[in-house]
């Protein structure tokens, strides 16, 4: 048994076979990524592990934690920290509202202290504040603060929702292809952003990716997905190298 | 322009931001206090009508315009809060008691019918509240022994320390501190994690789940604070009528909170005041416009409500942001002159998000 385990799931929407009899391990602090076509289950797999999706069969074991016992706002909970593939972002509220947001499970505080603003309230916001400070430093955010999301360009917005995700402060983070619509440059940053995770946070990232170039740079170990099936897994230059993941990928 | 230097998380953190916001809101207040002693009672008596409102209103803005949730019977609230005040009153529980009994009692019907109510969405969530709105009006018909059913209620007039209630400036001092507390304790709600866990669900529900937030309790608990305030406008109202019928709490009150709301400017605090002077004003100035109107229109008794649902159609396609969205739009206008651009408060869409997780 691994660190996180994923267990023989399937996943069915009517006929159609998102998922089937997908098991893998992913071992503490390591980044394992998750490539495929589109379609391939990608998303549906992060879905079923965050509980927005029941599974047909299978499990999920994070920690020794059975995951499927969880319900969905409790994964966060166990230390399992997620990105969307299209932004999830609290589009009215400002970049700070939603990096503290990813304080949410760290309050102690009833709605009725909240309403009386008491002392140990404001104590708190200032603890989360201080959390909140060290990522926008680790994401150079500094400079969006108080801009509200919807007045961010796209590659900023993906910044803020990596670091709504690393406020909640992780042991699992799963990115739902954190580098798509990223200039260059912004994705060299994210290269280097996720390897910090892993090697200064001590952070265990499952990532799906599209872009093999990037993918082989910061990857440990690669899964690969078509039609809801394992293909292949291993070490980046066996992916490469795997006929059946070639195949795939040219549509034969 | 002003550009405020922080240099500490608490500016982040406190209700006022700057000294001059300070000195506006202090004088602000100040006016509010003398006021009595400049103007007659029956203005007094409009300015405390305005002031009950801005309290409800700051209820369903809580709901409505910061966790997301439409709400078309939220007058059944006002009456859970004004035949609660009034029975108790009756039965000779002391004024204080008995409005924060009516305030309680308010917050767990509404907890009650939030946890069923908001597992729905939308339109439909919109049809259940208005189905709860008539039946409350019934249930404040039939339950004779609690409200006296169609032949009304008295609303006794408390009295402090010798002064009757009856006594216009002593009510609105009443109305003006409840309004001021009821700012207070939303702003506090709206800072804190609550607050931000409300606008979290509005937002994304779907993040807002992932990173811990509990939907179904936060909701009901949005409702339920949401009833709160309403209740404690509800008890004020009764004295402001002082006799109470099932009817009061109609339909077309609901409608009138959520005017208020959307005329006030969706999410934000400031927007229920706006809102609350607009339609507290609003009968009067219709009453006014009749007497310009051919009579065969002016005469029309359907003509308040057709006027509230068309204003209300107005502001939701062309000033989506309401009063207090209009006016940050023209203080910016001047502080930015001569270079505002249009665009400024265009959202930007760029990109389009699929339905797909
Ligand atoms: N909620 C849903 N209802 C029905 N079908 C769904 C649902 N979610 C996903 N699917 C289907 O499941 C399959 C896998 O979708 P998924 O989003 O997991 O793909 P993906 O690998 O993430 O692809 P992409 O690279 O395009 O993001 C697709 O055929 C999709 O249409
Ligand atoms: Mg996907």
């Amino acid at each position: 048994m691994g660190y996180f385990d994923v267990n023989n799931i399937t996943v069915a929407f009517g006929g159609v076979r998102a998922l089937n009899d997908v098991s893998f391990s992913v071992n503490q602090n390591e980044i394992f990524t998750i490539i495929g076509p589109n379609g391939a289950g990608k998303s549906t797999l992060f879905n079923v592990i965050s509980r927005i999706y029941q599974p047909n069969n299978g499990n999920v074991v994070f920690d020794g934690k059975n995951v499927l016992n969880l319900k969905a706002h409790q994964i966060s909970q166990v230390g399992i920290a997620r990105t969307f593939q299209n932004l999830e972002l609290f589009e009215n509220a400002t970049v700070l509202q939603n990096l503290l947001l990813g304080r949410h499970i760290y309050k102690k505080s009833s709605f009725l202290s909240d309403m009386f603003f008491l002392n140990h309230v404001k104590k708190s916001e200032r603890e989360q504040r201080l959390k909140v400070e060290e990522i926008i430093d680790f994401l150079d955010l500094q400079h969006y603060r108080d801009t509200p999301i919807h007045g961010l360009p796209y590659g900023v917005r993906k910044n803020v929702e990596l670091a709504r995700a690393l406020s909640t402060d992780p042991k699992l983070l799963l990115l739902d292809e954190p580098s798509s619509g990223l200039t260059n440059e912004e994705t060299i940053d994210l290269g280097f952003w996720i390897k910090d995770i892993k090697n200064l946070l001590n952070i265990t990232v499952v990532m799906i990716e599209h872009d093999m170039s990037f993918v082989n740079k910061v990857s440990d170990r690669i899964l690969a997905l078509n039609y809801g099936q394992v293909l292949a897994e291993g070490l980046p230059e066996e992916i490469q190298s795997n006929a059946e993941v070639k195949k795939a990928y040219m549509g034969e | 322009m002003r550009f405020i230097f922080k240099t500490n998380y608490d500016q982040d953190i406190n209700i006022v931001r700057h000294n001059g916001d300070r000195i506006s809101y202090g004088l602000l207040v100040a006016a509010m206090i003398i006021i009595p002693f400049f103007i007659d009672d029956f203005y007094l008596g409009e300015l405390s009508y305005v002031f009950i409102l801005a309290i409800a209103g700051i209820g369903l803005m809580i709901l409505s315009g910061y966790t997301g949730l439409a709400s078309l019977g939220h007058a059944a609230f006002l009456g859970v809060g004004a035949y609660t005040h009034a029975f108790l009153l009756t039965n000779g529980i002391p004024f204080y008691y008995s409005i924060i009994i009516a305030v309680v009692v308010s917050f767990f019907v509404g907890a009650a019918i939030g946890f069923p109510i908001l597992r729905l969405t939308g339109m439909y969530l919109a049809i259940a509240t208005l189905a709860f709105g008539f039946i409350a009006e019934h249930i404040f018909i039939r339950w004779e022994h609690f409200t006296g059913g169609n032949r009304g209620m008295v609303v006794p007039t408390p009295e402090f320390g010798g002064i009757s209630f009856y006594d216009s400036a002593t009510f609105y001092y009443v109305c003006l501190i409840s309004l001021i507390a009821s700012m207070f304790a939303a702003i506090n709600i709206l800072r804190s994690p609550t607050g931000r866990a409300f606008v979290a669900i509005r937002d994304s529900e779907i993040a807002a789940q992932s990173l811990g937030v509990n939907i179904a309790r936060y909701k009901a608990l949005s409702f339920a604070i949401s009833a709160g305030f309403t209740g404690l406008a509800g008890a004020l109202l009764a004295h402001y009528i002082g006799y109470l019928a099932p009817d009061i709490f109609n339909i077309f009150f609901s409608l009138t909170l959520l005017l208020l709301i959307v005329v006030g400017g969706m999410g934000s605090l400031h927007g229920t005041i706006y809102g609350a002077i607009f339609v507290g004003s609003l009968p009067q100035m219709i009453a006014i416009g009749r007497d310009y109107l051919p009579s065969s229109i002016g005469s029309q008794p359907g003509l308040e409500p057709l006027l509230f649902g068309l204003i209300l159609v107005l502001f939701i396609l062309y000033e989506p942001l309401g009063i207090y969205g209009r006016w940050l739009k023209i203080k910016l206008f001047f502080e930015m002159f001569p270079t505002y651009k249009k665009q400024t408060f265009k959202k930007q869409k760029t990109f389009t998000k699929s339905d797909r997780v």
